[in-house]
C-alpha cells in the first residue's frame, strides 16, 4: 500500500496524467474543506479547488514526494485562497453566503445583535486578506497554530503577531463604528 | 524602587486589559462567523472542471505567440524603417 502510494508521488513528479488524477480524486474533498474554511462560500471553494491543483499540476517537478503530499496541497490551496481573497474588493458588501451561514447560527444568540454582527463582519472584510486568513484559521476555526503556520508558509511566532494585528485593527474599525468591543 | 515597582504594576494591568480586550475580540468573531469545522462536504466531483480547466490552458498556450517572434517582427520593421529599399526583398520573402 505504502509502495503503491509513493509510486503515484513519484509519478506524478514526473508529470504523470493518471497520477496526478489519483492524487486529484483522492485529496480534492481535503483541499475543499480547507479552501472553504477560507473563502466561506461553497462556489468558490470549488473555483480556488481546481486553482489549486491547477498549479499543483504546473508545479509538479518542485514536488517533494517525502515531504508528502497533503501539507504541500494545502500550502498552495492556502495561496490560491489568499489570491482569491485578495481579489475581493475591501469595500464589497459581506459575501452573502457569509451572511447565511451567520444568521443560521446566531438565532441561538441572542446576545450577539445582528447590528454588532454586521458591523463585525463589515470590519473583518476590511482587513488585508494574509490578516483576514489567519484570523479565519487562528481564532473562527481554532486550528493550531502551528498547522496555519505551515498552511501559510510563515513561523508561528508570525502567526501570533498577524492574529495579533488582526484583532487590534478590528478593535479599532469597531471603536470608530460605535461599538466598544 | 516604589516608582519602578508602580510601572510593572501598570504595565502588567495593560497588558491584561488588552488580554481582555483580545479575548473579547475574539469572541465577537466566533459569533460573527461561525466555525466551518470538518464536516464540509463536497457536493460534486471536481475532475471533470480540472480537465476543463487543463485543456483550456493547453490552448491558451498553443495561441500564445512567443517573444522570439515579437522580437523578430520588431527587428524587421526596424530595419525597414532604417533601409527601406530591403521592404520589397523582405516582403518577398513573407
Amino acid at each position: 500500500m505504502r509502495d503503491e502510494e509513493s509510486d503515484v508521488l513519484l509519478r506524478f513528479r514526473q508529470g504523470d496524467v493518471d497520477a496526478f488524477e489519483t492524487l486529484f480524486r483522492l485529496h480534492q474533498r481535503s483541499v475543499f474543506g480547507w479552501a472553504l474554511r477560507l473563502v466561506r462560500d461553497p462556489s468558490a471553494a470549488e473555483d480556488v479547488t481546481v486553482e489549486a491543483f491547477w498549479r499543483m499540476h504546473q508545479a509538479h517537478a518542485r514536488f517533494d514526494p517525502d515531504r508528502g503530499f497533503e501539507p504541500w496541497a494545502r500550502r498552495i490551496a492556502t495561496h490560491a485562497a489568499l489570491d482569491w481573497l485578495r481579489r475581493q474588493k475591501p469595500e464589497s458588501p459581506v459575501p452573502p453566503a457569509m451572511l447565511e451561514t451567520t444568521a443560521a447560527s446566531a438565532t441561538g444568540d441572542a446576545a450577539v445583535s445582528e447590528e454588532i454582527r454586521r458591523k463585525t463582519l463589515m470590519a473583518f472584510t476590511r482587513l488585508p486578506a494574509r490578516l483576514r486568513a489567519t484570523a479565519l484559521l487562528a481564532v473562527v476555526e481554532e486550528r493550531p497554530h502551528k498547522e496555519v503556520a505551515e498552511a501559510l508558509g510563515i513561523t508561528v511566532p508570525a502567526v501570533k503577531l498577524r492574529v495579533f494585528r488582526a484583532l487590534r485593527l478590528l478593535r479599532k474599525d469597531l471603536t470608530e463604528m460605535g461599538i466598544k468591543p | 524602587m516604589k516608582s519602578r515597582e508602580q510601572g510593572f504594576g501598570n504595565r502588567e494591568q495593560k497588558t491584561e486589559i488588552r488580554d481582555q480586550d483580545a479575548d473579547r475580540i475574539k469572541q465577537l468573531l466566533k459569533r460573527a462567523i461561525p466555525r466551518m469545522g470538518d464536516d464540509a462536504e463536497l457536493d460534486r466531483d471536481l475532475w471533470p472542471a480540472m480537465l476543463q480547466r487543463i485543456d483550456h490552458e493547453n490552448v491558451r498556450r498553443g495561441a500564445r505567440i512567443p517573444w522570439f517572434d515579437w522580437a523578430l517582427a520588431g527587428g524587421l520593421v526596424a530595419f525597414a524603417a532604417i533601409v527601406p529599399r530591403t521592404i520589397p526583398v523582405i516582403l518577398y520573402y513573407l
